[in-house]
């Protein structure tokens, strides 16, 4: 029979672990918040950089750049956006699993990885597809230069041919509890992106809705054409940067929720050992009474 | 005649930077400094590295802008900078130990690798430099905000 030492002590074990992941819970809150704000605070220019590119390629005869060109896929680039740290539910898991997928969908065709965090580094290490490039330590804190890093690294593989497509493989944050997992092609950009009758982007985040102005006479200080040229590196960038900034929120989240779940079941564990302390305890009051009664009774 | 007033709007990858009603802006186009005034015709040019002003009610403020767009329309001024700070948000003194570092880079003949990076480092402290004692008098109401990483603005990569 367990004696009432031991409960006590394996209680108090797990109300520490209790305080931990309470106190990780609320960490993860506070960055939440925080995360969210960012996804909020990178919107606006978000809007605008897709307006003004949409307004520049409405001048133009032609919207032709290397970045829009469409090549027979062989040769893919893919992004893996994990966390650096675990005790986040599912979130790495469901990531990798879809890159798993996404990797064997593709396995006629050669592909090289590059990996942000720490868990897709060691993940993707197993698959001894080559990795191109890893990104630790970025996803706690996203900076804007991280996220231009990346994608001058995507651009640069994309046209000198390296790679035919580049694909991000992240978690969106659709709300507290739910993340969902996005594969998203980066390069070359959706046509409609530019081409401003389809209003709705793919992004999602995009939901400018410009209307076409054409009829708006620009003065150009520099040709437009040298103008759409050069937003449209600036858009892949934007690009990256969300898909940065919704994966660490949804990180916050998971890790928020997890830590939530894993505070609940501590509590109900400890309520579950203490009433089992004190049935024990209970049991070897009333075990001790019935010996003094009964030696009691023997001696008179 | 009031042409009224300009609506200025400057936004980075990171945060908007300024939001706010002016009657008149320069700004650092790639070919050399633009102004525009209320009933200004519509444009777009590509940005350089420069110091922006704007002027409201005969107060001029102040902000930093490196790299980006800007779209004017409408009465509507829109910049779209790689990176921009309000003159009450630079850190001097970072500025000027980017600057020394910077320098001290580029003027390094054994490492050329890096000069093209060095070279922007020194001019983004520069304009940073140029820009952080005009801060107006009347201290505005706004608030120095901190970049979206926490870190003060004047901080160089």
């Amino acid at each position: 029979m367990p004696n009432l030492i031991d409960f006590r002590r394996r209680i108090r074990s797990v109300k520490n672990t209790q305080q931990i992941t309470r106190a990780m819970k609320f960490v993860a809150a506070a960055r939440l918040r925080r995360a969210q704000e960012r996804v909020l605070a990178a919107r606006p220019f978000a809007r605008q950089i897709l307006r003004v590119l949409q307004s520049a390629e409405s001048r133009l005869e032609e919207a032709v750049h290397p970045l829009l060109v469409v090549r027979p896929e062989e040769k893919l680039l893919v992004i893996v956006i994990s966390a650096d740290r675990g005790l986040c539910g599912a979130f790495n898991t469901n990531v990798l699993r879809k890159t798993m997928e996404f990797l064997r969908e593709n396995k006629s065709k050669q592909i090289e990885l590059v990996a942000v965090g720490k868990r897709a580094r060691d993940a993707m290490r197993r698959t001894r597809l080559p990795l191109k490039a890893e990104l630790i330590g970025a996803t706690m804190n996203v900076k804007f230069s991280d996220a231009k890093e990346l994608a001058e690294m995507a651009v640069a593989a994309y046209t000198s041919g390296e790679a035919d497509a580049v694909y991000l493989v992240f978690n969106e944050f659709k709300n507290v509890i739910m993340q969902r997992l996005v594969v998203d092609r980066l390069l070359p950009l959706r046509p409609e992106v530019v081409t401003p009758e389809h209003a709705e982007t793919g992004g999602g985040h995009t939901t400018a809705g410009a209307p076409r102005r054409a009829e708006v006479d620009y003065i150009y200080e520099q040709p437009p054409k040298q103008i759409f040229d050069r937003l449209i590196p600036r858009y892949v960038e934007t690009e990256v940067y969300r898909a940065l900034l919704e994966s660490s929120a949804a990180e916050h989240a998971a890790r928020m929720t997890a830590m939530d779940a894993a505070t609940r079941n501590a509590s109900d564990l400890i309520d579950s050992l203490t009433l089992h302390m004190n049935k024990v305890r209970q049991a070897a009051i009333t075990k001790e009474i019935i010996e003094v009664v009964s030696g009691a009774a023997s001696a008179g | 005649m009031d042409l009224g007033k300009l609506s200025l709007e400057v936004v980075t990858p990171e945060r908007q930077v300024l939001h706010e009603d002016v009657n008149f802006i320069q700004l650092p186009g790639l070919d050399g400094y633009l102004g525009i005034l209320p009933g200004h015709a519509p444009l777009l040019t590509e940005l350089g590295a420069g110091v922006l002003s704007f002027q409201k009610g005969g107060e001029t403020r102040y902000a930093t802008v490196l790299g980006g767009f800007a779209e004017v329309l409408a009465n509507r001024v829109i910049i779209l900078a790689e990176r921009s700070e309000l003159a009450e948000e630079i850190d001097l003194g970072r500025a000027e130990a980017a600057r020394e570092r910077a320098l001290k880079r580029v003027q390094d003949k054994a490492n050329q690798v890096d000069f093209e990076r060095a070279q922007l480092a020194l001019q983004r402290s520069l304009t940073r430099i140029q820009v952080a004692p005009r801060v107006s008098k009347r201290r505005s109401s706004t608030a120095p905000e901190r970049d979206g990483n926490g870190k003060p603005p004047g901080a160089s990569e």
